[in-house]
């Protein structure tokens, strides 16, 4: 299996995208934390294209990645290979060069100007969107045969998580502003790995007042051992389950 | 060595395979012979794990290989058109395929065919670059690499030169005699006289006889293999 791993990692350096990825992480974080004087000011930043561009790169590159290596997967399958370790190599294989792209890009700038509990909790959030999307990317890919159609799921996929859940978490709360819907929320948020990565970054920003009698409730769930560590375990799920289905339906794959 | 049990594939509409129950021992040289899209390819990926089946089972020396796949090292496979990682030069793709499958009990590799084909010359070229007969004879060489006990040949001399050809020929005649399993298919019957001790008929994915050449010739009347199964195809 390390074997496995070692030929995708090659092969994902050798086409110099990551390398680029890192690259433009690593002048936006720079540029970021040079501009502002205040640190905190520097993250605030950070965090909206850490919310963006981090799952966006990872669910695109990894989508193609797996199309292109249709071939490498066929090769592999008719060696005396498992194909679990198959998959699982294909997954850390761009897991860890994603991970290491958003940690010299991202991670180093953090250590180096803002090493503190929410520069933290960012660098840690980075790197487990990076491993989710990663997990996503793999279960369209292995859904559907047809490249183009798999692009489209990720790419729909990313903008139902960026953009289209927010719009209908707030429709429903226009719609049902007369109840108290607080508590819902805090549900509803475990729905959206990118929405729990930023209100638990917010949340040690201590600028939950802003967010009124919601961000107190989140305050109140979110900024507890117990829901923080419940949080975690759900963004824990969200690396698991995509991954785990994958896996399901790559071992029926017909190659 | 390997028997097939029953074993049924549905493409969406297209029955790949129905019922197709099939034994393979060692030693023989198996043609597995049908019009295009009778199931044939589709028959050996089930045998690689490539396909899963719908129903039925295969076993492989006594296993079942739905939960195994170290089977595999056994099995040498020349696919019909050969995909491999386009960026990848021919030394990297023998280097990486050497590298997954190295373990004690083959430490010497059956380097022949890529010497046979002047593949040595080519190691630096990438896979993106070679032509259609350059790709077949490195499938071909990868196949025959670790002295496998069972060699599957689809279409092994489509688009190989006359030159290729008859080396490779030549390479599945001296492994026959080592006592392995060939299976092979082939739609230049011509090519399989000589060389192929068991035929497999195949048509619209069900099996229509597994034979063995003397029986085939004593049914039809036939001496050689192509009129054979000529006058097999226009009894039907």
């Amino acid at each position: 299996m390390k074997k496995i791993t070692k030929y995708v990692i090659a092969d994902i350096l050798r086409n110099k995208i990551v390398i680029g990825y890192t690259a433009f992480l690593l002048v936006i974080s720079l540029s970021v934390f040079n501009l502002e004087d205040n640190s905190t000011k520097g993250l605030l930043s950070l965090l909206n294209i850490i919310l963006i561009i981090v799952p966006l790169v990872c669910i695109i590159f990894s989508t193609i990645y797996i199309y292109n290596s249709s071939e490498f997967v066929e090769l592999l399958v008719s060696q005396p290979l498992h194909r679990r370790n198959i998959w699982i190599s294909l997954f850390t294989g761009l897991v860890s060069s994603l991970a290491f792209a958003f940690f010299a890009g991202v991670g180093i700038p953090i250590i180096l100007y803002a090493p503190s509990a929410t520069g933290m909790i960012m660098l840690a959030m980075g790197l487990i969107l990076s491993v989710i999307f990663v997990a996503i990317a793999m279960l369209a890919a292995v859904i559907t045969r047809d490249k183009a159609k798999g692009i489209g799921i990720s790419i729909l996929l990313w903008l139902y998580f960026s953009l289209l859940f927010d719009g209908i978490v707030l429709f429903l709360l226009f719609q049902f502003q007369d109840y108290p819907l607080e508590k819902a929320m805090v549900v509803v948020s475990a729905f959206n790995p990118i929405d729990l990565g930023r209100i638990l970054i917010l949340l040690k920003m201590d600028i939950s007042a802003l967010m009124g009698y919601t961000g107190a409730i989140f305050k109140d769930f979110f900024g507890t051992g117990l829901g923080f560590s419940i949080s975690l375990a759900i963004l824990f799920l969200w690396m698991i389950i995509p991954t785990w289905l994958s896996l399901r339906k790559f071992n029926k794959k017909d190659l | 060595m390997i028997i097939a049990n029953n074993v049924s594939k549905r493409f969406s509409k297209l029955q790949a395979l129905n019922n197709v129950s099939v034994t393979c021992n060692r030693g023989e040289c198996i043609a597995l012979i049908g019009p295009n899209g009778s199931g044939k390819t589709t028959f050996i990926k089930s045998i690689l794990g490539m396909v899963v089946p719908d129903s039925g089972f295969i076993t492989f020396n006594g296993k079942n290989i739905s939960h195994d796949w170290l089977y595999r090292e056994q099995i040498g496979y020349m696919p019909q058109i050969g995909n491999y990682p386009e960026q990848m030069t021919i030394g990297q793709l023998f280097g990486m395929i050497k590298d997954i499958r190295k373990n004690k009990s083959n430490t010497n590799c059956d380097e022949e065919l890529i010497t046979a084909f002047g593949l040595d010359q080519l190691m630096h070229k990438r896979m993106r670059t070679l032509s259609g007969g350059t790709r077949q004879k490195v499938s071909a060489a990868l196949a025959f690499l670790f002295n496998p006990a069972v060699l599957i040949l689809d279409e092994p001399t489509a688009g190989l030169d006359p030159v290729a050809s008859e080396i490779l020929k030549e390479k599945i005649i001296n492994e026959k005699q080592k006592g392995k399993l060939i299976l092979i298919t082939s739609h230049i019957l011509s090519e399989l006289d000589g060389l192929v001790t068991q035929v497999i008929y195949m048509q619209d994915g069900s099996l229509v006889f597994h034979k063995t050449i003397e029986n085939l010739r004593k049914d039809t009347g036939e001496e050689k293999l192509a009129k054979a199964i000529a006058s097999v195809m226009q009894k039907k």
